[in-house]
Formats: structure tokens, sequence, C-alpha cells
């Protein structure tokens, strides 16, 4: 095993060369690192030179450093946003007092918890992506994949920072079972759901990076706000390069919609399968599917846990110090809708215990301004069709909504109903097949696959005909 | 400080009798020797109003079931040779007890709650030790609190490894209390897990998963979710196998247990409980039939459920748990065994002789259960021998159960006692003694002369032997026992229970009696205290949105 030459191979700023625990815990789970990269990372591109961003310090002009690297030569960093004088717990029973340093005894296993689930998703979406490299549909698509896979490596290393650096040995073996799960894996599963399903198509790559990645945006504002100061430094950093994924997610999904309406344009009368572009029905039913998936990831409606997380000042609600007033938040209610003996009733839960619900609606908020996005597409194409984002009660495989059926629009429906009914909200197994037909890769120079439009600019002010990757 | 939201007083009255087709909450499945039993508890029917049975937490109504699934077991299906309990959910084995519900619920209701749980879980470990079906718990997800003390209470717990499902015991980091059903003792006294990795293992919320359960001994098994089902049936089959055939035995039907409610009384074939809530006392009277019955097992058999002996401890046992669960007021019950006591020791002639018979064997260990449920029920019980009793061989021990043993002896009356075969150690009490060795721990030659020359005793000798804590005569009698009663009756029920959970159980302990003893007495103090129960206790914040604020004073 070669010594690790610290200070240039991760960079970083919680000075690593000079923390001894720190070196040794990295020293065992770095090449295990590697090995799963190599592993369950992007399939056959190690070799490859990809122009990608790395973050070489926090500083305003040190976070988006681009050049040719070969992935597996990317330098992982570890970055904290920089320390606040006298940064005080913003939030629950302790809000005005100090913020957390080190872990509080009495939360250890809690912030554990809370930062292993948000580990584990960040390799479960680089093995859920492996193998698309080998259907791209343009360099500048492929790169982006890449950027996105590195970083989500990335955030694992900024997770496992804070498991090796505050939580000892326990912390030590959470980090290397993030390397032992496998996504959609029976025996090894990633914890989440949705992080087990798999990624087939480009197609479900931008939906991920649509709404699963801005799930990931909101847990992270959550913890951003944590009383422990090094999680909350951490996640705010993530956040920086988070924009980046939403961005690919956002406009991915855009160009294929662009493109199936220039397909219709083209050719109205006919069915737009026929020229290899993707049917703005079926566009709805990935949307129905992955948005539903995607709000299962908030937990349930109303949640102990969460109640307990904000009391003890270790999770909070997004933008949590600038939007909210009364950081204790112990008087407040929410009204949540039931559904009891066939009939959706409303009841008002203490709002601690809301506060997964909470998150989940400014979530969807915030996916309204995606489907937005795409109308305004179909708007200027003049197509008559609206995208819509599903009832949040539809589909739901965990909460309140669980075991019963709705329909898109939150109708309740009988099991029957929706199972027969299930093809035309959801993608079938021939839809599937379909898009996977049309992900016939394309990597030349300036080219790109006839399902969806090329993107308005390039990365870095580089021209879409770039050599984002060396093959 | 006490913070009691009574049950509500419209809430029937808690019935006891259930059957598979009836069950709510299990799946019981028989596929030959191996038998299944699922637990898919119903989240919304729970035994009371107010909370929701979710992920597969239970109430007492859950483990009404269970037990009824364990005793039918036995009874009717004796070919069974392995019991496999497993879960319906997907990820989650069993949450443990409904939090919710404990909250709620009454200091009373928690105790017997806890009571009856444990009683059911030491009858899975008898139906292995007695009955020789061996038991495995197949967890198939998350395992907490309750949940996990079921599985203690199993041989063997094969538990699934999927990098998630864990062990736990979270009841003191997450509640403030104890786990409440035998959990503690069994980790360190059976499963004989290190003390100081069971005291880490029972502060961590979280519980232990894969490797670390079993090389801490908490489960026995390991299965990939990929290779689990496969697992589990091969184990079933490995236990199954390790007892011998017995696909021949006929089961017999159980049935509903029958009986008539009255205005204060409740009457069943054999057995009459009455009661008066405002004396606080109640009295059972348990009836013996003219005819011993039975002279051969086929006899046995034929009658089935009928047998009057069987039919009879169904009904004491019934019985018991009424006066437990729906009778709180009760403070004194006063037992009488009415009938001749040669029918009694002669019926005991016969369960000795063809004890080999699973089914006489079978009822014998019943008998042995329902009378240490009485030992264990938190009554006063004086037990009164006067004119037309019978309290001899297995129907002594119902005055040996008793706190008092009050003898008629008059020369008008003809009262005897009888001691007899399975008086020696065919019901031995939760700490291991029989009746006779727990009455005269000092004097164990006493024991011995008794069992010598087992058979009648007449109530003059029955004083003489120690039998009898005072003989009274017909003109003493009605008024001495009248005050008698009345005077305990008084008494504080929270005393007198203390006292009598000390003075019953003399001598040595067993594990089940550490757990009745020590667990339920720690357990009952705590779910008293400010810090389970007070306004800012963790039982009360937990669910909420308040965190819970100690009194950090070690008693």
């Amino acid at each position: 095993m070669t010594k690790i030459d610290y200070s240039s191979k991760i960079p970083n700023n919680v000075d690593l060369a000079s923390d001894k625990r720190l070196q040794r815990a990295l020293e065992r789970w770095q090449p295990a690192y590697l090995e799963w990269w190599h592993e369950m990372g992007p399939s056959d591109f190690d070799s490859n030179e990809v122009y990608l961003r790395t973050a070489v310090s926090v500083e305003p002009d040190g976070w988006a450093h681009f050049g040719y690297v070969r992935m597996p030569e990317y330098r992982w960093g570890i970055f904290l946003e920089p320390k606040e004088a006298d940064r005080r717990i913003p939030f629950g029973d302790f809000a005005g007092q100090p913020a957390w340093d080190e872990v509080p005894g009495e939360y250890r296993a809690d912030l554990r918890r809370i930062i292993v689930t948000q580990a584990d998703t960040e390799p479960a979406s680089v093995e859920q992506q492996r193998l698309l490299g080998h259907t791209a549909p343009s360099l500048y698509d492929l790169r982006n994949l890449f950027q996105v896979n590195v970083e989500e490596g990335r955030h694992l290393w900024a997770m496992v920072y804070l498991l090796h650096r505050y939580f000892g040995k326990d912390g030590r073996e959470e980090a290397e079972e993030l390397l032992e799960r496998r996504s959609g894996n029976p025996d090894r599963p990633r914890i989440l759901t949705t992080f087990n399903e798999p990624i087939e198509t480009w197609l479900d790559f931008f939906m991920f990076t649509m709404f699963t990645d801005r799930d990931g945006k909101f847990q992270l504002l959550a913890l951003a706000e944590s009383g422990f100061d090094p999680l909350a430094r951490t996640t705010r950093f993530m956040l920086t390069e988070e924009a980046h994924h939403l961005f690919v997610g956002q406009t991915g999904v855009g160009r294929v919609v662009q493109r199936t309406a220039e397909v219709m344009r083209e050719h109205p009368d006919s069915d737009p399968r026929e020229h290899g572009a993707i049917p703005l029905p079926l566009l709805q039913k990935y949307i129905h599917f992955w948005v539903s998936s995607c709000n299962d990831l908030y937990g349930s409606e109303v949640s102990s846990n969460a109640a307990n997380y904000f009391a003890a000042g270790l999770k909070g609600r997004a933008y949590e110090e600038k939007k909210y007033e009364d950081h204790r938040a112990l008087d407040e209610s929410m009204v949540i809708e039931k559904f009891e003996d066939g009939r959706l009733v409303s009841e008002e839960v203490p709002l601690r215990n809301a506060l997964n619900e909470l998150l989940r609606r400014e979530y969807i908020q915030d996916n309204q301004k995606g489907i937005d996005y795409w109308n305004r597409i179909l708007d200027k194409y003049d197509v008559d069709f609206e995208f819509r984002l599903p009832n949040p009660r539809f589909n739901r495989k965990i909460g309140l909504y669980a075991g019963s059926h709705f329909d898109p629009d939150g109708n309740p429906v009988s099991r029957d109903e929706f199972e027969r009914r299930r093809g035309e909200w959801l993608p079938t197994a021939e839809e599937r097949d379909y898009v996977k037909s049309l992900m016939q890769p394309v990597l030349e120079r300036g080219k790109i696959a006839g399902w969806i439009a090329p993107p308005k600019k390039g990365i870095n002010g580089q021209p879409f005909d770039f050599e984002y990757v060396r093959l | 400080m006490t913070v009691e939201t009574p049950s509500p007083t419209a809430a029937p009255p808690v019935d006891f009798r259930t059957s598979p087709d009836r069950y709510r909450h299990w799946r019981l499945a028989v596929d030959g020797d191996v038998a299944r039993l699922t637990m898919a508890v119903d989240p919304k029917q729970g035994i009371r109003p107010g909370y929701e049975l979710k992920l597969n937490s239970y109430d007492l109504g859950v483990d009404v079931e269970l037990a009824d699934a364990v005793q039918r077991l036995r009874f009717e299906h004796p070919g069974v040779r392995c019991l496999v309990i497993d879960g319906a959910l997907d990820k989650v084995f069993c949450a443990g007890a409904n939090i919710q519900m404990l909250r709620q619920s009454e200091h009373g209701w928690k105790v017997n709650f806890c009571k009856y749980t444990n009683e059911t879980r030491v009858y899975l470990e008898d139906l292995a030790e007695a009955s020789g079906v061996r038991t495995l718990a197949a967890l198939n997800g998350a395992t907490a609190g309750g949940g996990y003390e079921l599985a203690l209470a199993c041989e063997r717990i094969l538990l699934i490894d999927d990098s998630q499902s864990a062990v736990s015991l979270p009841e003191v980091p997450l509640l403030a209390v104890l786990p409440g059903t035998g959990g503690l003792t069994r980790v360190v006294d059976k499963r004989k897990v290190r003390r100081d990795l069971a005291d880490v293992f029972c502060t961590l919320a979280e519980g232990v998963r894969g490797k670390k359960a079993l090389q801490w001994r908490l489960v026995d098994h390991l299965a990939p979710s990929s290779r689990f089902a496969e697992e589990r049936d091969r184990l079933a089959r490995e236990l199954a196998d390790s007892v011998p055939d017995r696909s021949d035995r006929v089961g017999v039907p159980l049935g509903d247990l029958a009986f008539e409610d009255g205005a204060g009384r409740r009457t069943y074939r054999y057995v009459t409980l009455s009661w008066d809530e405002d004396a606080r006392t109640a009295e059972l009277e348990v009836r013996l039939p003219d005819e011993a019955g039975p002279k051969l097992p086929e006899e046995a058999h034929a009658a089935g459920r009928d047998w009057w002996f069987l039919d009879l401890f169904r009904a004491v046992d019934d019985a018991l748990l009424h006066l437990r669960i729906n009778l709180p007021c009760v403070n004194l019950v006063t037992v009488r065994v009415v009938g001749d006591p040669r029918v009694a020791l002669e019926h005991d002639r016969f369960l000795t002789e063809y004890r080999g018979d699973w089914f006489v064997h079978e009822v014998v260990h019943f008998a042995k259960r329902v009378l240490k449920r009485m030992d264990l029920s938190a009554k006063s019980f004086f037990a009164l021998a006067d004119a037309g009793t019978a309290f001899a061989g297995t129907f002594l021990e119902f005055g040996l159960a008793a706190d008092r043993l009050y003898v008629l002896d008059d020369p008008d009356e003809e009262v005897f006692l009888g001691v007899g075969l399975l008086n020696g150690g065919d019901y031995p009490m939760s700490h291991g003694l029989t009746r006779l060795e727990a009455r005269f721990y000092g004097e164990p030659e006493r024991v011995a002369r008794l069992l010598e020359s087992p058979g009648l005793v007449p109530a003059s000798a029955a004083d003489e032997l120690g039998l009898a804590t005072e003989a009274l005569d017909l003109i003493d009698w009605e008024d001495q026992i009248r005050v008698y009663v009345e005077e305990r009756a008084s008494m504080s029920p929270d005393a007198l229970t203390g006292m009598e959970a000390n003075l019953r159980f003399p001598g040595p302990e067993t594990m089940e009696s550490r757990i009745f003893g020590r667990l339920t007495a720690w357990q009952n103090w705590i779910f008293q205290r400010p810090n389970a129960v007070g306004a800012e206790g963790a039982l009360q914040c937990y669910g909420t949105p308040r965190r819970p604020a100690f009194d950090y004073r070690r008693t």
C-alpha cells in the first residue's frame, strides 16, 4: 500500500496533513474506496480523460477547477464551509446555545444514523448509473454523467470524513459498510428503496437527477442547519455541487421535451415514436414513477424520529435560520390528511412530528418549478400538453398512504382499479423497452442522439462540440 | 406526578377466548410436523381504542391470540415437532409493545399486560421443554423490544442479514423503561450474552445487526435475504427431525370454553366465580364431578375437551384472568374445592399411571401452568376447607397456592384433605419448588413424610401436619372467616401484592422466577416514576414533539 500524499492527493481544508487519526482511518478506507470505484463506478471508462471540475478549495475560485482527468485519479477532496464565529444551535430545545464542535454523547447514535443514511445514497447513485456510459446520447452528456458520479463519490468522502473524524470505531465500521452495500442487491441493499431502483436509461438518469437529487438537496438543506457544526459545514459545501446535478436533470428532461415537441411540429399527424422521440404522455408516466418514489424518501408524514431530531438540534427545517422566527416550533401544528376507512380526514399534528411532511411539501414546490420550465418549452412549440406532478398520495410505499391506492390526482381508488389502470399512470414494460431501444450511444464530437435536443450551451463556456471525453 | 388516563370505562371486559379462525393478528399454518405462526398484526384492531398497532407492534389482544395459538398447538396439533414464529411484514418482524398503548394505559393495565405477556413467553418456553416442540424465531426484519423478547423465548433465533435489520432492546435509551417481557434476564441468563456487551446492547437504541449480533450471541443464525426462507425451512426441518416421530397422535379440538355471565357471577361447568366489588372480595368455587371419570387414556381422548379435569382447569385459568384484568377492585379471593376428596385422589392415580400418554401429559402440564398463574396473581387467596370440600391431590395445590388455608375441624362435620403423588413434583412453582416444599421450606422432612403416606388427611391431622393455617370449629368458623376476610380486604392492595410476592416464593430462584420477581418489580417501580410517566417523562414524551427531562438524582 503506497503512502498517501495528503496535501495533493486529497485536497482538503480539514488539516488532514497533521491529523494522524484521520490519516490512519483513510489509509485503510481509501484503497477500499478505489476498489469499489473500479468495481461499481462507471463501467469501462477508467482510462479515459474526462473534462471535469474538481473542488480544490472552498474559495469562490477554488470549488470549480476544470481540466482533463482520469476518473480513478480524480482528487476527491474533503471540504467544509469555513467556520462561522460563535455559531449557535439554530433550532430545537437547545436553540441559542453554542453549536457543537464535537458529537454530543447523548445524540451520537442518532447523528451517526442520519449521516450514514445520507452517506449511503451517494455511492448508491453511482452504482445505479454505472452502465449508462455505454449508451450516452452525446459526449456532453457523458461528461455530465461522470461529473455527477465523481461528485457523488466526493460526497461519500465528505460523509466518511465525518464518520472517521467524529465517530471512532463505530464510524469506521459504518464507513466500511458503505462500500459493502450494493444498490439493488437483495442481500446487501442500499438503505433507501429509491436507491435500489435500477437506472436503465438516460431518461431515468435525467429523472433521477431532477427528482432524486432534489430530495438530496432538501435533506442537505435540513442538515446544513444542524447544531452539530461539522455536519452543517460539510453539507453546505455539498449543496454547491448538488446544484449542477439538478441542472443536469432539469435541462436533460427539458431537452427530451424539446426534441419531442420539435418532432410533433414536423410530423403533427404521427406518433413521435415513429420518429424516434419519446411521447409526452410517456414522459408524464416517468414523472409519476420517479416523483412518487422520491416522495417516499422523506419518510412517514408523521414521525417521532423527525421530532426527536429537531428537538435535539440535529436536523432542522430547510432555510431554518433565514425563513423562520420561532426556532423551537413547539406550539405550532400542521394539518395532515390521513386516510381512514376509505376517507381522507384532516388532522392537526404537532409541527415537530410533521417535519418530514413539511420538507416534502417544500420539495414538491421546488419540483413544480421544473415542471413549469418544461411546460414553457411546450408553450414555445405551441404543443397542447401540460406536465403535472402526481398528487403526493399517488403510488406511495412509505407513510400514511402506503397500502392504500390513489390515482395521480390523489383520489382514492380500489386496489383492482389501481392495478387495472397502472399502465395509464406508470410506464409499462413495453414502454420501458421502447425507451431502452432508443439508448444507442452517440459519441462523436458535436453529434447527438435523435430523442434529445442538444444543450443551449456547453460546459464552462466550451462549445457543444468540445471534446468533453477523450475516447 | 403520575399521569393516569383511565382506560375508557365503556370498554367491554376482555374476553380471553379466541380461535385461529378468529385471529386478527396471527396466522397459524400447520404443515405436517412443522407449524408456522406468522405475526400479521392488524393496526386497526387494537383491543382498546386510541392507538394503531403499526409495524407489528402489539397489545394485550395480540398476545391473547399468541397464547391461544401456543395452547392449541399442544392439544390440537400434537404431531407438530417444530414451531416457527415469523412475521408477515416487509423489513419489520415486530416493533414490540405498542408505545401509545402503554402511554395511555393506567398503571394496573400496564402491569397486567406485562404479566400476561411474560406468562405467554414462559408458556412458549414450556412448549419446548415440556411438550418437546422445538421453537425457532425467524426474524425477517427489524426486531425491537418486545419483538426481540418474543424471539428470546424461542430456542433458536434466525436473523435476516440484510445489513439493516437489527435486534434491539431500545426501552432504556428511548423510553426510560425496561424491556418488560424478560428481555434483560434472558439476554444474560438464557443466551448468556456477556454482561458488559449486554449493557452496550441494552442502551443502544438502534440495536445490533448481522455478524455482531451473532458474535454477541444475540442470535444463533444469519441468512441473507435471498436465502432466508430456505434457511428458515432448513432449520425448521433440522429441529423437527431432532424429535422422535409423533405423527400417530390425533389432536383434541379445544373449541371454545363455555361460561355464562350473570350479575356478579361467571358460571362454568365445573367452576363458579362470584364477586362483590363493594366488599372487594370474590369466591372461586371449583366443583369435582361425582365420578373420577376416565380409567384408560382412550376414555380421556374420547372425552376430549369435555374431560372434566381439562375443562375445569380451563375454567380456572379464565377465572384468574377475569379477576386480574376485568375485576381490578377485587382484593381477596376465597377458594373452595367442592366435592369428594376420594374422586380427586382416584383421578390423580389415573394421571400418574398414564402420564406417558401425550394427552394426559399435556393436561397435567396445563394444570401446572394454571396453578402457576394463581401463584402470580396479584390477589390475596384464602382457601376454605369446610364441609363438602376436597382439597386433595392436584386440588390440594389450590390450598397450598393460597396465602392461607383455613380448615374446619368439627366433630359434627367430616372434612378431609388429601395428599397425592402429583403433589411431589408435577406442579412446580415458577421458582422450581413444589408448593409443599415452599410451604415447609424450613422442614423438608415434613414434605417427605406427607409424600410417604399419600391418602386422605382428616381435618384434625391437617392442623397437626401444618397443612392448615388455622383449624376452626363450627362455632367459630363463620364469624372468624368473616373477620379474616374483611380485615384482609381492607388492607392496601399494593402492599399486599408486594408482601405476597415475597412470601409465596421462599428459597431458590429460576430464570422464570427472576423474570417475574426481579423484572416485574423493577419495571412496575419504573412505570410509576416521573422519569418514565411524569409529564416530562420519556414514555409520555415519546412520539410527541417534546424531549423528556429527567430528574437525575439516583435513588
